[in-house]
Formats: C-alpha cells, sequence, structure tokens
C-alpha cells in the first residue's frame, strides 16, 4: 500500500506556479526524499502535503484518504507531523513541555478535567513528561531536559522539533531541512537519528541539502526543479541523470 | 499559593476600618479579571481590549435578572456567566482569527459596544445614571458588609488561581502556550488553535462576568462605566504591569492598580499622569512585567554568589 | 427627503475628513515603526485645546494656530523619543500599553496646565449658512475639507516627490534595506511621529468651532481614526482615508436614520463587520505566512 500520493499537485502565489502538476508517491516504510536547488518548490509542497497551503489544484492522498484541504491538525490526527526550516519552537515553553505539546492528542485534552487536575490528568502528565524525556535522550538532548527553550543553541532547537514531531506518534515525518545550519559531527548525529526514526517503523520525507547526507540514506528520491518533477528513483539512478547533474548538482559544482 | 492566602488571610490585621475592606475586596475582584484575562493575554497570547465590556454584562446580567424578574442571585449571576460566555463564544470565533492590531480593534469594538448599548437602553439599565441592585442571598444567607466580602473575595480568588495554575501545567494550557508559542508549530502536532482561542477566551469572559455580577450585588449600584474602554484598558494594565505568563504577576498588578488611587488620594489631579507615567515606565524598562522582572533578578543575584 | 440625506451627508463628511486625519496618522506611524499609537486621538485634542486656549489669551488666531501645531509636532516627537525608541523591538501588547499610557498622560498634563472646560474657537470665515438643495451646510465644514484636502495632497507630494519622503516610504517597505542605502532609520521614525501629530493637530483646529474640545476630547477620536486606518487596511494611506470617510458617512446617516444615540457605536459595528469577512481591512495587503 502506497502510504503518501501527491497527484497533479499545483500551488501558485499572484501568477507564480511554486508547485506545479506534481506526482509522486511514498511507499511506507522508506525514507523518500526531496531534492532541488532553493526555490525548487520543497518547502511549498511541505506546506501543501501538511495542510499549511491549501493547493490549487491536484490531490494530496494519505493512507488512500483524500486529505488535501484538511487543517494540519486534522492530519496530525491522522498520523502526520513535520519539522520546519524556519523554527517553530514555543519559545515561552521549557524545552520538555514542547515536546509534550508534540504528544497532545495522546493526552487527556478535557477542559474540565484540567482545569479541576484531576487525578488521571495528573497520571497521564507523569507519564508523557517520563515518555518524552525518553524522546529527548533519543534524539540527544539529554541535557536540555531542564532548559528553557529559548536558551537552547540553534543545533538543539533542531533536535528539539525532531522530537516534538514525534511525540505526536506520527506514520509518516515529514523533515524540512533538518540538517540545514548544522557543523559535520551535528549533521552525522542527525543522519543517525533519522535512520533510527526510519528504523522504528516511521516513513521518512525529507527536503535537505546536505546531498551526502541523503545519498546516503535515503531509499527513494524525488527531484524537483522550478516547481516540476525533475527525475526520481534510488540515489544511484538520480545521482546519474543527467537533468539532475545540470539542475543542481552541476550548479554546485 | 500558600503564600497567597497567607497574604489573604493575614492582611486585614493592618485593617483599621472597613474602608481597608472595601479596597481590598476591590483589589481582589480585579485580580480575579486578571488572572482569567493572563490565561489569554499573557499564556495565550490573544489581546483583549474589551473585557471590561464583559464585566459590564456580568454586571447588568445580576441586576437585570434580581430586580426585575427576581431570579435569586446565583441563578442571575449563572445565567449572566452562561449569556456572556455564550456571547464571547459566538464573537470569538470570527475575532479571534484576527492577530495583533487587528484582534485590538475588534475587542476595542465589542467592548465600545457594550458599553454604549448599557449607556442607551436607558428602559432596562437606567442608562448613564444607573441602577441599584440587593445584597447576594443564597440558601437563606446574605453576603453583605465589606468584611464578609473580604472573605468571600479571599476565598474565590484563592480559587481563581488554583484552578488557572491547574490549566496551565495541563494538556490544555499547554496547548494554549503553545498557541502563543507557535500557531502553525501546535497545528501540525494536532492542536486545533482557532478552538483552543476561543476556549480560553471564553473562560477570560466568564471569569470577568462572574466578577462583574459579584460586584454589582456588594456595590448595591452600578453604572455603564464599568464596561468603558478605560476599564477594559485598566485590566489589560494590570495583567501587563504584574507581569504577562504569570498568575501571581496579575494578582500583584491588579493589587497594585486598584491601591494606586487610594494612595493618589492627595494629589488626585495629578493621578492620570502618574497612571501613565507607570505604565509607559514600566513596558520601557520591564518589559516582562513586574513579578517577572523582580523575580529574573534575584535569581540572576543567587547565581552570581 | 433629500435635504435631510444631504444634510446628513455632509456632516458625515465633516466628520469623516477628521477621522480621515486621523487615520492618515495611524497609517503614516505604523508604516514608519509597526506601531499603533493609541495616543493619536491626543494630538487632535492638543490642537484644539491649545489653539483654542491662546485665542482666548489674547493671541492673534494664525499665529495661535501654527503655535498650537509646532506644540503638537514637540509633543509627538516627545512621545517618540521618551516612549516609543527606548522600547523599541517589544511586543505588540506593549507598545499598545505604552502608547496607551502617553495618551492618558497626554489627558492628564492638559487637564491641569490648562483646564477641564469646553473650549472653542470662532469660525474662520463666519458662521452664515450655505444653502444647498434644501440642505445647509456650515462655511467652517468647507474649511475642513479643505484643509483636509490640501494635507492630502501635500501628504501625496511629500511621499512620492521629495528624498526624504521617498526615503520613509522604503524604510516601510524594507528597513534593512533603507539603512543600507543610508537612510537614517531613527530620523524617519521621528518624522513619522512629528507628520502624524500636525495631522492630528490640524484635523484638531479645523474643527474645533464645530464640535468644541476638552481634554477628553481625543479619546473617541482616536479610536475613529483607528478604525478609520483598520477599515483601509493598516499602512494604507489612501485606505485610510476612504475608511476615514466612510464611518464619517455611515455614522451621520445612521444617527439621522437610526439612532442617534448609537452614532458612537456605528463606526465599531462596521469595523467588526468588515473584519469579519476581510481580516486584513478592505485594501489590506493579504499575505500567507511564510513557516
Amino acid at each position: 500500500m502506497t502510504l503518501l500520493k501527491v497527484e497533479n499537485l499545483s500551488k501558485e502565489f499572484g501568477g507564480v506556479h511554486a508547485v506545479e502538476d506534481l506526482t509522486f508517491s511514498v511507499e511506507p516504510g522508506h525514507i523518500h526524499s526531496i531534492i532541488g536547488p532553493n526555490g525548487a518548490g520543497k518547502t511549498t509542497l511541505f506546506n501543501l502535503i501538511t495542510g499549511v497551503y491549501t493547493p490549487s489544484a491536484g490531490r494530496v492522498l494519505f493512507q488512500d484518504r483524500l486529505v488535501s484541504g484538511l487543517k494540519p491538525y486534522e492530519l496530525a490526527a491522522m498520523g502526520m507531523s513535520r519539522t520546519f526550516q524556519n523554527l517553530q519552537i514555543f519559545f515561552n515553553m521549557q524545552a520538555i513541555e514542547n515536546v509534550m505539546v508534540g504528544a497532545h492528542l495522546h493526552l487527556n485534552r478535557g477542559f474540565l478535567s484540567s482545569f479541576l487536575r484531576l487525578p488521571a490528568v495528573v497520571r497521564g502528565d507523569r507519564e508523557c513528561r517520563a515518555r518524552c524525556t525518553e524522546l529527548m535522550e533519543f534524539v540527544g538532548l539529554a541535557k536540555y531536559l531542564d532548559a528553557d527553550a529559548a536558551s537552547m543553541p540553534y543545533g538543539a532547537l533542531k533536535r528539539l522539533e525532531i522530537a516534538r514531531a514525534l511525540a505526536a506518534k506520527p506514520k509518516m515525518l515529514l523533515l524540512d531541512e533538518p540538517a540545514a545550519g548544522l557543523n559535520a559531527t551535528e549533521s552525522r548525529e542527525i543522519d543517525e537519528v533519522i535512520k533510527r526514526v526510519a528504523a522504528s517503523g516511521i516513513t521518512v520525507v525529507l527536503v535537505e541539502h546536505d546531498m551526502k547526507m541523503v545519498m546516503g540514506i535515503s531509499d527513494h528520491i524525488t527531484a524537483l526543479d522550478y516547481g516540476r518533477k525533475l527525475a526520481e528513483g534510488t540515489p544511484a539512478e538520480v545521482r546519474a541523470n543527467p537533468d539532475v547533474v545540470k539542475a543542481y548538482l552541476g550548479a554546485h559544482a | 499559593m500558600a503564600l497567597l492566602a497567607i497574604v489573604v488571610a493575614a492582611a486585614p490585621i493592618g485593617f483599621t476600618n472597613s474602608y481597608f475592606y472595601d479596597v481590598g475586596v476591590n483589589a481582589m475582584f480585579n485580580a480575579i479579571v486578571c488572572v482569567g484575562l493572563n490565561l489569554l493575554i499573557g499564556y495565550a497570547g490573544q489581546i483583549s481590549l474589551g473585557h471590561a465590556g464583559f464585566f459590564a454584562l456580568g454586571a447588568y446580567g445580576s441586576a437585570l435578572l434580581t430586580t426585575m424578574y427576581n431570579v435569586p442571585p446565583i441563578g442571575a449571576l449563572t445565567i449572566s456567566a452562561l449569556v456572556v460566555g455564550l456571547l464571547a463564544f459566538v464573537v470569538g470565533r470570527p475575532i479571534l482569527k484576527l492577530k495583533g492590531h487587528y484582534l485590538a480593534m475588534a475587542t476595542l469594538g465589542i467592548g465600545i459596544i457594550i458599553h454604549i448599548v448599557l449607556k442607551t437602553e436607558s428602559k432596562f439599565t437606567g442608562g448613564p445614571d444607573g441602577m441599584s441592585l440587593d445584597n447576594f442571598k443564597m440558601l437563606g444567607f446574605t453576603v453583605m458588609g465589606d468584611r464578609m466580602w473580604y472573605w468571600v473575595a479571599g476565598v474565590l480568588l484563592i480559587l481563581a488561581v488554583w484552578l488557572a495554575l491547574n490549566l496551565i501545567d495541563s494538556p490544555v494550557g499547554r496547548a494554549l502556550r503553545a498557541v502563543h508559542g507557535s500557531e502553525v508549530g501546535a497545528e501540525v502536532v494536532g492542536v486545533d488553535t482557532s478552538s483552543y482561542k476561543v476556549l480560553v477566551f471564553v473562560v477570560s469572559a466568564v471569569f470577568a462576568s462572574v466578577v462583574g455580577s459579584l460586584f454589582a450585588h456588594k456595590n448595591g449600584f452600578i453604572t455603564p462605566d464599568i464596561g468603558s474602554f478605560f476599564g477594559s484598558v485598566h485590566l489589560v494594565t494590570m495583567v501587563v504591569l504584574g507581569g504577562m505568563a504569570s498568575v501571581f504577576g496579575a494578582v500583584v498588578g491588579a493589587v497594585i492598580l486598584t491601591l494606586l488611587p487610594q494612595v493618589l488620594a492627595s494629589v488626585e489631579q495629578y493621578e492620570a499622569m502618574i497612571l501613565g507615567v507607570i505604565m509607559m515606565g514600566t513596558m520601557i524598562f520591564m518589559p516582562k512585567g513586574l513579578l517577572p522582572s523582580l523575580l529574573a533578578k534575584l535569581k540572576s543575584r543567587e547565581a552570581g554568589r | 427627503m433629500f435635504a435631510a440625506f444631504l444634510q446628513y451627508l455632509f456632516s458625515g463628511l465633516t466628520s469623516g475628513a477628521i477621522y480621515a486625519l486621523a487615520g492618515l496618522g495611524f497609517a503614516i506611524i505604523y508604516n514608519a515603526s509597526h506601531v499603533i499609537n493609541f495616543a493619536q486621538g491626543e494630538f487632535i485634542m492638543i490642537g484644539g485645546m491649545a489653539s483654542a486656549t491662546l485665542v482666548a489669551a489674547g493671541v492673534p488666531m494664525p499665529l495661535a494656530i501654527v503655535l498650537a501645531l509646532l506644540i503638537s509636532m514637540a509633543v509627538g516627537v516627545a512621545l517618540e523619543k521618551f516612549a516609543i525608541e527606548p522600547a523599541r523591538n517589544a511586543d505588540v501588547v506593549t507598545i499598545i500599553i505604552i502608547t496607551i499610557g502617553a495618551s492618558i498622560f497626554l489627558r492628564g498634563a492638559t487637564q491641569i496646565i490648562l483646564d477641564k472646560e469646553f473650549h472653542s474657537l470662532p469660525a474662520f470665515s463666519g458662521e452664515t449658512p450655505i444653502g444647498v438643495m434644501g440642505a445647509t451646510l456650515m462655511p467652517q465644514s468647507l474649511w475642513v475639507f479643505a484643509v483636509a484636502a490640501v494635507m492630502i495632497v501635500g501628504l501625496w507630494w511629500f511621499f512620492n516627490r521629495t528624498m526624504f519622503g521617498k526615503a520613509m516610504l522604503a524604510t516601510s517597505h524594507n528597513r534593512l534595506a533603507a539603512q543600507l542605502v543610508g537612510v537614517g532609520v531613527k530620523k524617519v521614525l521621528l518624522a513619522s511621529f512629528a507628520l502624524s501629530a500636525l495631522l492630528g493637530a490640524v484635523g484638531g483646529v479645523v474643527v474645533t468651532p464645530i464640535t468644541f474640545t476638552n481634554y477628553e476630547a481625543g479619546i473617541m477620536l482616536g479610536l475613529k481614526g483607528f478604525s478609520a486606518a483598520v477599515l483601509g487596511g493598516l499602512g494604507n494611506g489612501g485606505g485610510a482615508i476612504i475608511g476615514g470617510l466612510i464611518v464619517g458617512i455611515v455614522e451621520a446617516l445612521a444617527s439621522g436614520y437610526l439612532s442617534s444615540a448609537y452614532k458612537d457605536a456605528i463606526a465599531f459595528v462596521i469595523i467588526l463587520f468588515v473584519l469579519f469577512f476581510m481580516p486584513n481591512g478592505l485594501f489590506g495587503k493579504r499575505g500567507t505566512d511564510r513557516v
């Protein structure tokens, strides 16, 4: 079964096609990377898949259900979770609370029980905190367990977003440039985290500029240019594709 | 929390006459409204410049229902709170889609419309002259006199603080704070941000309405000006002055701004200027508000040792 | 029938012109600094109060008006220098409280320095009403229209034809880029407050012969100006002018045909209604949030 299907998807902003007639699908269990030069429409694509933007045309199917037009929180409830290229951290909260917000869907959200601090809420929060602690350790943030998000360095915040997204127990995790702005060591660590996430059975869709990382961990790659699909296939196939070399790798050489 | 209870219980030791109790009750009433308003402004990050309107609706709801329809006070208080909650729910849906200054404008508009309606519909409200109402009676027991009100207000304040603290450290409260931090960040992990914004708007409006009802009974007489734009500004100032996103900060801010006019009574004509300077000064030098700024200072001093 | 309508229209246009000037004041400051200046109404009040007091003290009217405008501009500059500048980069709520604090301070100061009484100015060119198709128009209303029109044209010229005006516009579009090409952002901020104060004060001076003024007169005028600015779309000068006229006219028609008691509520009913359907005002930029 295909987990995610994108069919003829388009998005225009005032006449500019950020994504145009794009079709591809993501198989469950894969690490699927989306690559392309700056402005190729990768982040717009993520925003379309996760419901942040509504498509101008085309549709998105998640687990064979039509999901374009749904709100991000509805998609989250169906098992889709993501991180952002421009961090969307809750800087007014502690690091662990950021992760606990990620677990929102799996907690007792009754207003009155929260207001009165019923024992069930207290118990749920205790369990949630324990699980979120594990998640922070999993992404390598053990030393920030008591930190305020506002006091953490950039690299740590990128992991914090991953931990938050994982706390939602997604079936599919979309990572928007998780290694951007990180040094080589940090990149390699993120690389490890992604592999472990995939190994735990979560499908990963990855937008990344770090070619070494993409080629190293991806099962499947879709290459974009100017909002259109340029090529797709295994890392080896995409690397060998002359269009990709010209449009993307060539630009970097 | 325990400290607050002690302060509330111990303050009357210094009260030499009933005037102190009167000011104390007003301070605590304002504090309750601010604890509710702070959930909206400080925690969820949504401004309202119209909450005095909800306060006034609670007050007038109680006044109308008890005097014209002989509804018992507790029933009138509950019905008013329900109606205000419903109103907040209905207007909250569309206006909480707005952000920043647009939201400020919309809430300000709602407050002003409520104020003008109360002033104009003199058939029901007595217009600018105001209307009077009876003591608060419940189960054959009458709350009257400043002392008795003081203890009622004290208990309610502690209850309000307890509820607010519960809420903040719960799944719902974290979702609210996440809305402040990043709406889209909260959405993608399953937080229905617009519903939460409406929820906290309703909760803060109900807080204001309930206190409005009690205030009306305590004072025995109300005028539409309790719901004026200035009233709303006063409430927001209390919250911001004491410290946004700090339950106790809101209490401190409310107490300070309620006491201020009493302290300044001797220089009455300068009151407005001094209030203005305090508002500007705190915001410029302590943008996080009094309590959080002081706590941060204490913390850094301890760390320095 | 028609005469009554015309009468309401005249009165709506008169107050609409004042709201438009106030709305423009909001827009100019908003563009330069993204601050909503809740003390905008106080500029109107100061313009009216200062000129009226000076005239009453025997100062010739033209001189009194010039002085009142200068006083108001000085207040605007001082406000920026001492209250806004030190709090740059603060939250929206923080800045709102600061400007509201400033407005309360200015009201308090006016009350002490001047007084709490109502003041008026003599009409600029007599009080003989002009008949227009059955309705009457006060000469002072013509002054209001003309002065507002002159101010608007003058502003247009300033922002489109002078170097400094263009620099101010550039700053509002992209602060960093403006800084890079050498526009002094601080100077732009100061100028925006001075200009807004001037606009407000001019409105205050020309309308005082019609409406009277006292230390509290600025509150409602300021809030209506704010609704004009929001209605037109924050930061859109043309929008603020149209917004002001709409608010003024609808208000006058509603108070004529529906209920005069609800006159002041009308502006806010319109604004709520518009914001429900157009969250960025009538002519505001519609942006997709970038994430």
